[in-house]
Order: C-alpha cells, then structure tokens, then sequence
C-alpha cells in the first residue's frame, strides 16, 4: 500500500464530500452569480445597453470612478506608509497601532456612515460651522469620498505588513550600506519585492471601494444623478421594480468582481512560482559548494 | 525621552511613515470615533435604557445577532468541508471552485443581495421549488440567513485552508501505523489542529455578519419585530433625524464587536501559545 493511501479516506467518501462541497459552492457562489447577468440580458442587448447609457445611471458610473479615483490612492499611501513603520521598526505601542488600523474591519458600514454623519452631518459636531463657511460634506461627494475611505482603510496595510515582515529588511540595509539613499532603497528595493502583494491590495481596496454600500448609502442622501454611486442607483432601480436596469447596472459591478478574482488568481500564481523560484536558487546554492570539491 | 521609544534601526524613514500613518489614522478613523463617543455621553442612562430597550430595537438586535450566529454555525461546517476537500482531493474545475470561494469578498453586498432576493423569491429560480414545500426564504429571517452565509462563506475557508496545507502528513501516517482509524486520526490528530483557525473563521464571519447590510436589506422585507435588522434601526432613525437614538443602538452595536474582537485575539493567542508549547 502506497503512504497515498495511509492518509485518506475511501474512495466513497471523498465522491460524497466532494459533490456535497461542489453543490454548495453551485448554489451559494456560481448561481447567483449567473443570476445576475441573466436577469440583467434577461429582455435582450439593446435594452441593457439602454439602461446603462440612461444619464442617472452614466452619473452614478461616473461618480463611482471619481470615488475610487480619489480613496484608492490615499489609502495606497497610508497602507504603504503604515507598513513601512510596523515591518520596519519597533516601538512601543505598535500593537495598539496595528489594531486600530484594523479597527473599520469589525464597524459595521452603516455604523461607519453614522459616525461621520455625527460629525459633520447638519446636527453634527462640526456641522454649524461648517454651514457656517458654507461646507458640505455629508449629502455630497466629500462625504462619499469619506465614506469609502473609512470602509477601505485596512486593505492596502493588512496585505502588505505580514508579507514585508515575512521579506524581513536584509535586501534593503543591503542597499542602504552600498550607499543608497533612502527613497532610492524603497523605489529600487522594497517597491520591487512587494510589487505583487501591493496590486493584489490595490485591486481590493479597489472592488471594496467602488462597490461600498452601506456607509455610502448614510452619507450620500440619494439625490439622483449626483449623488448615487452604482450600488445606490441599483438599490433605487430595483425598489422601483426595474430589473433588467437594476441587474444591468449591477452587472458592471459582477464583471468588475470577476476582474478582481481573476487578478487575485493570477498574483497569487505568481507569488507561488516565485517562491518556487528562489526555493531552487537556494538549492543551487547550497549544491554549488560540493559540487567545487 | 520619546513616547515612541524605537529601537534604532539603519533604515531611515520611520519619522516620515508613522507620521502619515497617524495624521491618517486619526483623521479618517479616530476623529469620527470620537464624534460617536462625544455623541453618547449626552445620551442620558435612562435615555440609553429607553431607546435600546424598545420591543423592537430588541427584536432587531436578537435577529442580527441570532441570524448571523446560525449563519456562522453553517459556515463552519460548509467552510471547513469545502477547505478539506479543496486541500486533500484533486478533482476536475478545482482551481476555478478555489478562485471562486472569494466572490463574496470581490462582489459588492446590494449585488449579491438582488440576485439573492431575484433567486429565493417565491417565483424566483430557487424560491419556486421551496414555495411547494411550504418554505418560505425571502422576506422572512431565513432569507437574511441565506444572505449572511453568502458573506461570510470566505473567512472559515481562508482561516482553515492555509492550517490544513500546513498540517504534517507524518503524523496521520505515524497515527495509521500505530492502528488508528481513519475516524479517530480526524479526531484526534486533524480536528484539534484545524480548531483554532476553525473558531477564529467563524467568529469573523459571525463578526463580519452582525453588522452587514447591503446584502440583507433586500431579502430580508424589513418587517417590523420579524425581519428588521439592527442597522436598519440605526438608517431609519437617522431619517427621522434621531441622531441620539441611532447613537445609542450604534454603541451598543460597537460595543458587541468589540467584545468579538476580544474574542478573536484571545483565540489566536492561545492557539499560538498552545502550538508553541506542545512542541
């Protein structure tokens, strides 16, 4: 009897479990999923096409890029920032700091929509002064723009601190004793090897970012054709029971998850030839001594 | 002395890094807390008492969190099943399955929530085969439930798969050799291996599943004391410009996760200590 067989169950058992996990994974994940661009091409093309080139929904499209263009890149450079301290240094307090950058993980959306409605909202903490100066945040694409920053602040440092922990800082004290400067260590060293993982955290932020409902729909106040990202105009379409305009426009929003997954498949193969990679170049180097003699 | 007492280090940096870090940190996540806390503390106790004890802030915070415990107990099972099979059997279409168990993470919440609510509705792909059956999904709590085991279907299998791909083989075998059964190696061998990761899964979907909403708020009809949410309290107060009462629901929300929170870290720590003293 091969060890194959020592370690694993009978050939019955695995069938069952594997057509119980496939049945699941078909029901919950995949069928849903086809739903979506079913129900939305569910009256043909040229009424999908319609309902995605409709002025509210051309808006909505646009102000969910705007969004994503401004809170994708502010928190890259927090995540790196943020990484950049945790991995690289020690000092006291370090753990708290890592929890509250984890903190918008365990807030729930509409808690986190709240709480800027409380600050800068009408009856909120800073809301008279900013009436005052004529400000307006909450109601507005400042706010959404807050909102979403919130909900996608972890992504980018939470990708990049066990993977720039796990690289330890070897390469770039390397750099530094060769004489490199600091900026030139980060572009030409650190920015190279966590090129991968920042990506993957980038495309996350990203889906989470355009595709943010609940925070969102606090602070936005639905005013259509200006204040409603993508999410928000499906939820208004559908209320008002059109499908194939409501589908359509979340299917933007399913193709865009599927982008992700592939994005994420593919960084993730990758990552793993790499390590492959320097797994054998290690080898060749602990050979390379014996093979002199 | 400085607060920040670092260890010297020879990469520059740190001043400029944690400098963002915090300025950002501050802005976007403590700032608005502190606009909460400030909030709350105007809330009178007896203010407190009155609005989250109303019947149907109560019913609301019962369904939330006992629906996303339920969902949570079946993502233990189907995630644990599903990293298992993902890890240990070669099967045609399994690396396109494992890409896929993330689509709950990639696809945004009111997505899932129409096609959800489209496929369980009583004349909906699903939803007509279980209207004979006399079961009704949509519009009622185990719709919700549907919803949140869609959501946090990725943690348990995320948190498990990597423990399983790491778990020695020489052990199980070890364990044959010695006359053990199949059954009792899971038992004995696998299960207290995978339990920690299993737990600290499925609190985070549990974590994850209580303040939910996009996904939700379609199938589940919203009824008054039978399938209204807590964070559905918390919008229609705010639309009646009931910024204390949304408050007062808002901490006590908080103040659950947080507790889960606890939780979490507590498990990890001592699944690391237990890992690291049994060897």
């Amino acid at each position: 009897m091969s060890s194959a067989n020592l370690t694993t169950e009978a050939p019955w058992v695995r069938r069952v479990l594997i057509a119980v996990a496939l049945a699941f994974v078909t029901l919950f994940l995949l069928v849903p999923l086809v739903a979506v661009f079913w129900e939305a091409l569910a009256k043909g093309w040229e009424l999908y096409l319609a309902a995605l080139v409709e002025p509210e929904a051309w808006s909505a499209i646009k102000l969910t890029l705007l969004t994503a263009a401004i809170a994708v890149p502010l928190n890259v450079v927090f995540g790196v920032a943020a990484a950049w301290a945790i991995a690289r240094f020690e000092f006291r307090g370090k753990s708290l700091f890592t929890t509250l950058i984890d903190l918008p993980f365990s807030v729930s959306p509409v808690v986190a929509g709240l709480m800027y409605m409380l600050m800068f909202g009408a009856n909120g903490w800073l809301g008279p002064w900013l009436a005052e100066h004529d400000i307006k945040l909450m109601f507005a694409v400042p706010g959404i723009v807050l909102a979403t920053v919130f909900v996608t602040f972890p992504f980018v440092a939470r990708e990049l601190i066990p993977l720039m922990q796990a690289q330890g800082q070897d390469e770039e004290q390397a750099a530094m004793v060769l004489g490199a400067s600091g900026w030139q260590t980060f572009w030409k060293v650190t920015i190279p090897n966590i090129k991968w993982g920042l990506l993957y955290g980038v495309i996350l932020t990203n889906a989470r970012a355009m595709g943010e409902f609940g925070a969102v729909s606090v602070v936005s106040g639905h005013i259509r054709g200006e204040t409603n990202t993508i999410p928000l105009h499906v939820e208004i379409l559908y209320n008002e029971y059109n499908f194939v305009g409501a589908f359509a426009c979340a299917s933007i929003l399913a193709l865009l998850a599927l982008v992700t997954l592939l994005v994420k498949t593919l960084i993730e193969w990758r990552i793993a030839r790499q390590r492959e990679g320097a797994k054998e170049r290690t080898l060749e180097a602990r050979l390379a001594p014996a093979s002199t003699h | 002395m400085s607060l920040l007492n670092r260890q010297h280090s020879v990469l520059p940096g740190f001043g400029l890094s944690f400098g963002i870090s915090v300025v950002w940190l501050s802005l976007i996540v403590l700032l608005p807390f502190t606009a909460l806390v400030l909030m709350s503390t105007k809330l009178g106790w007896s203010a407190f008492v009155a609005t989250v004890g109303a019947e149907r802030v109560i019913a609301s915070l019962k369904l939330s969190f006992g629906a996303s415990a339920v969902a949570a107990l079946i993502n233990a099972v189907f995630g644990f099943l599903l990293a298992w099979v993902l890890v240990r059997y070669p099967f045609p279409g399994k690396r396109l399955i494992d890409a896929l168990i993330d689509l709950p993470f990639a696809l945004p919440t009111a997505v899932a929530g129409i096609a959800l609510t489209t496929l369980y509705a009583p004349n909906g792909w699903i939803g007509q085969y279980l209207a004979p059956l006399g079961l009704k999904v949509a519009f009622t709590p185990l719709g919700i439930v549907i919803a949140l085991v869609f959501i946090g279907l990725p943690f348990v299998v995320r948190t498990v798969q990597p423990v399983l791909e790491d778990l020695e083989k020489e052990l199980e075998e070890a364990a044959t050799c010695l006359g053990a059964s199949r059954g009792q190696i899971f038992r004995r061998v696998i299960f207290p291996a995978v339990l920690p990761a299993l737990i600290t899964g499925t609190t985070m979907a549990f974590a994850r599943a209580t303040g939910e909403f996009g996904s939700v708020i379609f199938i589940a009809g919203n009824i008054p004391l039978v399938s209204e949410i807590a964070p559905l309290i918390i919008i229609s107060k705010l639309d009646q410009y009931d910024y204390l009462g949304a408050t007062a629901v808002a901490v006590v929300m908080l103040g659950l996760s947080f507790v889960l929170l606890f939780a979490i870290n507590a498990i990890q720590w001592w699944a690391s200590r237990r890992h690291g003293g049994g060897r």
